[in-house]
């Protein structure tokens, strides 16, 4: 039991070696109020003695005036932190709460248990290491243990005490506990713990939290404290490779250079030879510097400072990793993603991604499923709510070096913040990543055309939409943009109308004024794929010879004309804007197919007829153009 | 294989925290109040950013009653580290005379503490500040986050707090906003003082018992640190006695306890078999249940 050893008094000195070799144990319980989840951890702060007198005081008063065990103490009290909650009695966000014993130090994620809570019970869960998951043995398994048990998952967490309490309430009946248990291991196969541990209890009563109870003679396993005290949970860290996110690089002066940060996996010593990512430049360890002299050796969990052999250029956000077994660098991924603000997901919107110490922009694409976290089947998704988990694909704006979350914790988990509000919106672990990095090796480049694509990752161009009014360009061209945004692409659409209204504004209708439009549109877009843009141009631009000079403007390759062939007929018959109608009643000059000729383009590089596909499947072939001919690296 | 001990796991997180800011913040600083937190914070921001100094200044919001030993000590940590330090004191409230024993506690530690805080922070234009207080403090600190988020009036909302998961702490915020930032949040009072006694960190020698001038006070020991600043009341007597302090604040406002603990094992000793928490001989703290959730939301640490 905590501190109540002889030794504090008689033996002082050999008390505090003793506890200087204290391991530390992080855990989370999981229930709701009605659990005697409360009560649990407040016992536990009790039974080890971390309640001093004033506070025992305090506790007895507040038990009288608001508690519900009467005259008893209510354990709960001391846990339920804020004062709405008090007033309450829930519980609804995430406490940490510490207490120590002979053994081991412990820090208690407190979080709450509602369905509405799940982000809260996500927080507390990914810095824990066992989890305590509450159930009320007259309720058995319900519908909550269910969804505690999948995020507990879903989290890493490996290790899992069933504390099935209450058991004072149904007679200390045996059966009933081995019931619960029964069911349990069944529900539990597809999670993969470790290991699950139940305990019979009661956290009120005080059965088998410390002391064995007498109560329940047919249970020889531990009681919870003996479990907590022992249990290994040894996360693999260390046996991993290693693996140094860059957090600061430490340069005082001209003659130091130190790389610190926190090892996220494996151990490192002078001499090792390591890799930075996502550069791949190459060095050997000289030194892991510290305050009180340099040290032998550093393991995952440390925070230290590297010395390299080599002047090799790291910053912020890179990683160091073991020569012989470096992290994989990517830039997409798939992640399970769990939403965390009130305000939905938006794919195709670019967050701000942080992972490790390097921060990326991230779109996110519509989930492929949503998880009902009750039941864990895969639901149709469009979007992710507030306290909802699903599985999307995420593309970076930069390479970035990952292990799965499943093999590192720290080198697979990120957060997601929006960038106007700068909220936390969204916490994801990475599953894999959808391709490799082709092009890790950069070469130092001058800040051109071609290095601002490579950044973007895609070659630039103008699709150039042509066709008669209604053809479908403008819709075409639409659904082809939110592809491409969607897929993290860096795009601009230039429509006829729109560009009538500001540039070009001062342009009317007549064969001249075209001419001028299309020639000024054609600079626009110029400049546009000299920023490494893909711009898409939808112009009815009835003359071949302009849209020959849009094309001469360009370099080779990166003009492509695309025909939306809609016969007139249809897009009269169309007529969405009702132009036709008025082109005909003689309301509107030099209608381009009724009083203005179109000159069908002889040989672009696309024809979309409209008549037989949807715009969403004329964006789809597009798209499959563009792949197919480089344009999407 | 290398087991790393319950201290050497905090000492990890504290130098990832101070790391994370000065890469993520425009203008940190550490706020020292001289105690013993403050010693540990600023011992491992050291070694966070050793062979260079932290690369922060040293604030201390001076209400101009600390005990002299503390002013001393501030000088003489100061060199050591090699830091610049910045003394904030309230000038408004130094004209207006306020003091603990003519206004009382909550209006001193109000317009000396709180309010000249705020002043420091806008006058320097601070957009992230450590502290050196830890969740076991007190129930409203066993929610708030280890980057905790104060809006432009410095206003710290518990129900608006972001998620912190992993390692991974969001710093962003929009001009005039700020962060508080807490390295020790995990540590416990018995972690402090062991981390104190395994690293031999100085800490100011009113920790340690020694004789000194005392009166008792509605039940409070208080030591005469300037016998021209107190008026004693009717019936009050100067003794000496052989005290110590457990936490350092105002002098008049830091119950002192009878000790004869002269040495940290001593004192770690003392603290083990003692029966009441640390804050209770600091006074803000007893006006009502939530009264620190209260004062938190107003902007005090």
């Amino acid at each position: 039991m905590a501190h109540r050893s002889d030794m504090i008094a008689e033996d002082i000195l050999g008390y505090l070696k003793a506890h200087e070799t204290k391991s530390l144990l992080r855990f989370i319980t999981c229930g709701s109020v009605d659990d005697g989840k409360s009560t649990l951890i407040g016992r536990l702060l009790y039974e080890s003695k971390m309640i001093f007198e004033d506070q025992l005081a305090a506790l007895e008063a507040d038990s009288r005036r608001v508690g519900t065990q009467g005259q008893e103490i209510d354990f709960a009290l001391l846990v339920d932190g804020l004062a709405a909650e008090r007033e309450q009695g829930i519980t609804i966000d995430v406490a940490y709460r510490f207490f120590s014993t002979d053994r081991r130090k412990f820090i208690v994620a407190d979080t709450p248990g509602h369905e509405q809570y799940t982000r809260n019970m996500a927080t507390g869960a990914s810095t824990a290491d066992v989890a305590i998951l509450m159930i009320d043995a007259r309720k058995g398994i319900l519908t909550q243990t269910r969804r505690h048990s999948f995020i507990v998952s879903l989290l890493g967490i490996r290790h899992v005490v069933l504390a099935i309490n209450k058991l004072d309430l149904v007679g200390y009946d045996r059966a009933v506990h081995d019931g619960i248990v029964e069911a349990y291991a069944e529900f539990a196969k597809p999670l993969d713990f470790a290991s699950v541990t139940p305990i019979p209890m009661s956290a009120l009563r005080g059965d088998n939290i410390i002391e064995k109870s007498a109560r329940t003679p047919w249970y020889a396993g531990p009681t919870l404290m003996a479990y907590l005290e022992t249990v290994e949970v040894a996360d693999g860290a260390q046996d991993g490779p290693f693996r140094l996110p860059v957090q600061w690089v430490n340069r005082p002066d001209l003659d130091f250079r130190g790389f610190a940060g926190t090892i996220a996996g494996g151990s490192v010593r002078p001499g090792d030879r390591v890799k930075a990512l996502p550069s791949a430049k190459e060095s050997t360890v000289r030194a892991i510097v510290a305050m009180d002299g340099d040290l032998p050796e550093a393991v995952a969990g440390q925070s230290v400072t590297l010395t390299l052999e080599d002047e090799i250029d790291i910053s912020r956000g890179d990683v160091l990793c073991a020569l012989d077994a470096p992290a994989p660098a990517a830039d997409q991924f798939q992640a399970h993603i769990l939403w965390m603000n009130e305000q939905e997901m938006l794919p195709g919107r670019t967050y701000l991604m942080k992972t490790g110490a390097a921060t990326a922009q991230a779109t996110v694409a519509a989930p492929k499923y949503a998880i009902d976290v009750n039941t864990m089947e895969h639901l149709a998704a469009k979007t992710l709510a507030l306290n909802e988990i699903g599985v999307c694909n995420l593309n970076l704006d930069r390479t970035i070096a990952f292990d799965p979350y499943a093999e590192n914790r720290d080198m697979g988990g990120f957060i997601l913040i929006d960038r106007l509000s700068n909220e936390t919106v969204g916490v994801g672990m990475i599953d894999f990543a959808l391709r490799r990095a082709s092009n890790i090796h950069r070469q130092a480049l001058a800040v051109d055309k071609d290095a601002r694509a490579e950044l973007k990752g895609q070659r630039p161009a103008m699709l150039w939409f042509t066709g008669l009014s209604g053809s479908g360009k403008s819709t075409i061209a639409n659904a082809l943009e939110r592809e491409l945004h969607a897929m993290g692409r860096h795009t601009a659409l230039l429509d006829g109308d729109n560009v009538r209204h500001g540039l070009n504004k001062d342009l009317g209708f007549t064969d001249a004024d075209r001419v001028e439009n299309i020639r000024r549109v054609s600079e626009v877009g110029k400049l546009m794929v000299e920023a490494g843009l893909i711009v898409l141009v939808s112009f009815i631009s009835p003359f071949r010879s302009e849209r020959r000079m849009a094309r001469q403007m360009m370099a080779e390759g990166e003009f492509v004309e695309v025909h939306v062939d809609t016969p007139l007929e249809v897009a009269e018959a169309r007529d969405v804007k009702g132009l036709y109608a008025k082109a005909r009643r003689g309301e509107i000059r030099n209608f381009t197919g009724i009083d203005s000729p179109y000159e069908p383009p002889e040989a672009p590089e696309i024809r979309l007829a409209t008549t037989d596909q949807t715009p969403e499947q004329a964006a789809e072939h597009l798209l499959a153009f563009l792949r197919e001919n480089g344009y999407l690296a | 294989m290398i087991d790393l001990t319950h201290l050497q796991r905090l000492e990890a997180e504290a130098i990832h925290i101070f790391r994370e800011v000065v890469a993520e913040a425009e203008n940190p600083a550490m706020l020292y109040s001289i105690g013993k937190d403050s010693a540990v914070l600023l011992h491992v921001a050291r070694k966070a950013f050793h062979p260079a100094p932290p690369p922060f200044p040293l604030v201390h919001v001076d209400t101009t009653w600390k005990f002299k030993a503390m002013y001393d000590f501030r000088a003489r940590m100061a060199a050591e580290s090699g830091m610049e330090l910045i003394v904030h004191t309230n000038e408004e409230g130094v004209k207006q005379g306020i003091g603990p024993f003519t206004h009382g506690s909550s209006v001193h530690t109000d317009i000396m503490k709180t309010v000249a805080l705020k002043q420091a922070l806008d006058k320097y234009k601070f957009d992230a500040a450590f502290g050196g207080a830890r969740r076991d403090e007190e129930k409203s600190r066993a929610k708030e986050r280890i980057f905790s988020f104060r809006t432009a009036a410095h206003r710290w909302d518990p129900k608006n707090q972001r998620p912190e998961l992993w390692k991974l702490y969001n710093a962003r915020k929009a001009p005039g906003e700020s962060i508080r930032v807490f390295p020790l949040s995990n540590w416990t009072e018995l972690d402090i003082w062991q981390y104190i006694h395994l690293e031999a960190i100085p800490i100011v020698p009113l920790y340690y018992a020694a004789p000194r001038p005392v009166i008792e006070r509605d039940g409070t020991l208080i030591m005469i640190d300037d016998f021209d600043r107190i008026a004693l009341h009717e019936g009050e007597e100067v003794q000496e006695r052989t005290v110590r302090f457990r936490t350092l604040g105002c002098w008049p406002l830091t119950g002192a306890v009878e000790s004869e603990a002269t040495t940290l094992p001593e004192i770690i000793q003392e603290m083990l078999l003692t029966t009441t928490s640390e804050r209770q001989g600091r006074m803000i703290d007893h006006d009502s249940a939530a009264s620190m959730e209260k004062k938190k939301q107003e902007g005090y640490f």
